[in-house]
């Protein structure tokens, strides 16, 4: 039996921010502006996002929106220029303790093995080296990657190498964890597999997801809701609550509330989309 | 050991090749492989070339330390900086491509003859391409490896030691095995030019001596010598990075 | 780009000011090194008086004889080398330590085999440069995308066509980096066996005025080589920049 919202919830309904108090992290009033050359660059914003604690939340949008700098500034990675970024009730100043993040580019390092890679954070971290077995040896085996625990980077697929990424930040027990589109590389099979482990490790860690990506459906599918952004300068034109329940799997792909979801972000999308593909500047010399 | 089996033959029809010109040239112009063998283990079983072999072997260690040490340093700290690498690659380059034989009668000038001009001569000859491929090795560095680093909450020193130094080393290696050879090289120049000692100035007056066999039993040696570092070089390379080639 | 060449020129220009200082206050010896400015008055004087032209004249000669010989050889030698795996795989070893030799030490051997001249210079010259073109060649020869060749017999296009409209423009920027290596190694080439064994050309005038104290011809030609070394890069960078902002952002 598939787990859908029950069919009340049937027709898609746009989504409450979570009050600031409450919040485990928020934005408020975020623009980013880059200068480069002489010219400036709106990027980002106006951005207000709050995101309740453990829930599965995806940023959609079409590609340059600013996607990626929201998550830098979450990450404590960039500074906005305006407004104001808070985590767990603190203002965020560089990296906070107990975010995780996920890039898009393969992040293993090739000189060490998957055991090393995984391993790596904790112990520059200092922890003890019991504790460190005890996380890693749960990470690898919860990933999938128990007899590749030898191997290095450079012998596994892309895949096993983004499931290596995930276990290295699975082990420091982050409480909010952000992921910029890690399954981009992949096949669109292994990606709605990719997505169930993910699933999983929501359950599993309770932790508050944050995700971004460019596919509708891997975001219909997986969160409880969803954010679309506007062309660059992004900012959020919806905001849809997807109302799954919190046991499901990427079966519920062939539901028609599925297809609500998706037809219902694809409908705001599209016209972002045709807007940036008709202004997109020639890539520079 | 069957890879080398092609290589294997390829060296050997070298020495066909050498012993054809031998036959061909005579005894003026040429030494024959054997004569060459013969006279290079008569030179190894004496005590006083193995001094001159001891001098060379001081001068090239030191000019090599120094050429590695300065190279990586300039080259990490122009890669680092953006524009500074843009800004002085084409000096680099350039200063590269002067033949560096126009600047000896300088460095003679600047360091008079013996052991500094020697060790002046391999450290100008080797430092400027291990300091390009420095640069190039932080430059081409993915940076998601930073972001990851800054992402774990690395102190400065943690990333520098754990992330940057292990990341670029494959491609240093590349540029101290240019450098390696390139700095033997200028050491065996400045013996030439610059000293009473040394295997270069055993090539020199071998030469003036017209000791046909004398100077082909050296650049054996020297041959020798070079392709085998090189070859440690490559495999000590291979096993850092078999990992993530 | 426009502002990083201001900076390089400026940073240059800056050195050369310093040592130019440097020799004023005699904090150089004057029979070490004397001033840049003198080192160009002295240029613009042999080059006005032309005393020294047939050696200039011989060595560029000689470069751009080295320079074509190496690149037309070693070209060739890529294509036969690429086609012949089991030779590639022979030979690269031993390509790989080429340049580990210090291939000078064999100057007296072609001195033997060659007799003073240019035939030896040139010789030297090439066998130098050559195995740059070569691994360039190959380089780029490895680096054109199968899909290309592909895309050629789609067209069915024949085995020439597709050699020169498809491979030879796809491979283009890393020959002429090959094309760049075999000028830089030809020009030592020829200046270093000059300079060690020849009775002529800009090397031979530097060693000659060397050892016979003439410091000041010695430093102009050593300014000229600087010049024409510089020259000739910035030109060849230029087609190379020109070359990759083809393919890349």
């Amino acid at each position: 039996m598939i787990p859908v919202a029950s069919e009340t919830a049937a027709k898609v309904t746009p989504a409450q921010q979570a009050p600031v108090e409450q919040a485990h992290a928020a934005l408020r009033g975020i623009t980013r502006v880059y200068h480069t050359q002489g010219r400036s660059l709106h990027a980002l914003g106006p951005v207000d996002l709050s995101l309740a604690r453990g829930e599965f939340f995806s940023v959609v949008g079409p590609s340059g929106c600013g996607k990626s700098t929201l998550l830098d500034i979450l990450a404590g990675l960039n500074p906005p220029q305006t407004g104001t970024a808070d985590f767990e009730g603190k203002p965020i100043l560089g990296v906070p303790d107990g975010v995780g993040v996920v890039f898009q580019e393969d992040a293993c390092f090739p000189w060490l093995n998957v055991r090393d890679n995984v391993a790596f954070g904790l112990r520059r971290a200092g922890v003890e080296p019991t504790e460190i077995k005890r996380r890693v040896d749960y990470a690898i085996g919860f990933m999938g990657l128990k007899d590749f625990a030898a191997s290095y980077p450079a012998q596994l697929s892309g895949g096993m190498r983004q499931r290596v990424c995930i276990a290295r930040t699975l082990v420091l027990q982050p409480r909010l964890i952000m992921l910029d589109e890690p399954f981009g590389a992949l096949d669109q099979q292994t990606r709605l597999i990719m997505g169930d482990e993910l699933l999983r490790l929501w359950r599993e860690t309770s932790a508050t997801i944050l995700l971004i990506t460019h596919a509708l459906d891997e975001a219909a599918m997986l969160s409880d809701r969803v954010g679309v952004m506007s062309t660059r300068p992004g900012t959020f034109i919806d905001i849809i609550e997807t109302g799954w329940d919190r046991n499901r799997d990427s079966r519920v792909v062939s539901t028609p509330h599925f297809g609500g979801i998706t037809a219902r972000l694809w409908e705001k999308l599209r016209v972002e989309a045709l807007k940036m593909m008709s202004t997109s500047e020639l890539r520079s010399p | 050991m069957r890879r080398f089996g092609g290589t294997a033959v390829v060296i050997l029809a070298c020495i066909a090749i050498w012993q054809s010109l031998y036959l061909y040239v005579g005894d003026s112009a040429l030494a024959s492989p054997l004569q060459t063998v013969e006279k290079l283990s008569a030179l190894l079983r004496n005590g006083d070339f193995w001094s001159h072999v001891s001098e060379t072997g001081r001068a090239f260690v030191l000019a090599l330390s120094i050429a590695v040490l300065g190279g990586i340093s300039l080259g990490v700290v122009l890669g680092l900086g953006r524009m500074a690498g843009d800004v002085a690659e084409p000096i680099l380059v350039t200063l590269y491509s002067i033949p560096k034989i126009v600047l000896y009668p300088l460095i003679l000038l600047c360091f008079g003859l013996g052991m500094s001009a020697k060790v002046a001569f391999g450290v100008m000859h080797g430092l400027i391409p291990i300091a390009l491929f420095s640069m190039n090795a932080i430059r081409q560095m993915k940076p998601v490896y930073r972001r990851t680093s800054r992402v774990l909450r690395l102190t400065t020193l943690q990333t520098a030691l754990t992330v940057i130094v292990p990341a670029i080393l494959p491609e240093i290696i590349s540029g101290v095995r240019l450098g390696f050879s390139l700095t033997l090289l200028g050491v065996l120049i400045g013996e030439m030019f610059a000293s009473q000692r040394g295997l270069g100035f055993l090539l020199t007056s071998a030469i003036n001596l017209g000791q046909i066999d004398t100077i082909m039993a050296i650049a054996l040696l020297l041959t020798v010598f070079a392709i085998a570092c090189n070859a440690l070089m490559m495999m000590f390379d291979r096993h850092l990075t078999h990992q993530s080639r | 780009m426009r502002s990083e060449a201001v900076l390089r020129f400026g940073i240059v220009a800056l050195l050369v000011a310093a040592v130019e200082i440097l020799c004023w206050l005699h904090i150089i010896p004057v029979d070490v090194m004397i001033a840049p400015t003198q080192m160009a008055a002295e240029l613009i004087k042999i080059l006005v008086s032309g005393e020294y032209s047939a050696d200039i004249i011989s060595s560029i000669a000689n470069v751009l004889i080295s320079t074509v010989l190496s690149v037309m050889l070693g070209f060739v030698a890529g294509l036969i080398i690429y086609s012949a795996p089991s030779l590639r795989a022979a030979l690269e070893p031993l390509l790989a330590s080429y340049y580990a030799v210090p291939t000078f030490i064999f100057y007296p051997v072609f001195i033997s085999l060659f007799g003073v001249g240019s035939g030896a210079i040139i010789a030297i010259a090439v066998l130098l440069a050559i195995v740059s073109m070569i691994t360039a060649t190959l380089n780029g020869l490895d680096r054109i995308p199968r899909v290309l060749r592909k895309t050629g017999r789609i067209y069915r296009m024949s085995r020439i066509k597709t050699a020169v409209m498809i491979e030879l423009p796809s491979a283009a920027p890393y020959l002429f980096t090959g094309i760049k290596l075999s000028v830089a190694y030809s020009f030592i080439g020829v200046i270093a066996s000059e300079f060690i064994l020849s009775g002529s050309g800009i090397g031979y005038a530097i060693a000659y005025a060397y050892n016979n104290f003439e410091n000041r011809h010695m430093y102009a030609l050593m300014l000229l080589i600087i010049l024409l070394v510089t020259g000739v890069n910035t030109l060849l960078n230029g087609i190379d920049r020109r070359l990759q902002s083809q393919r890349h952002r």
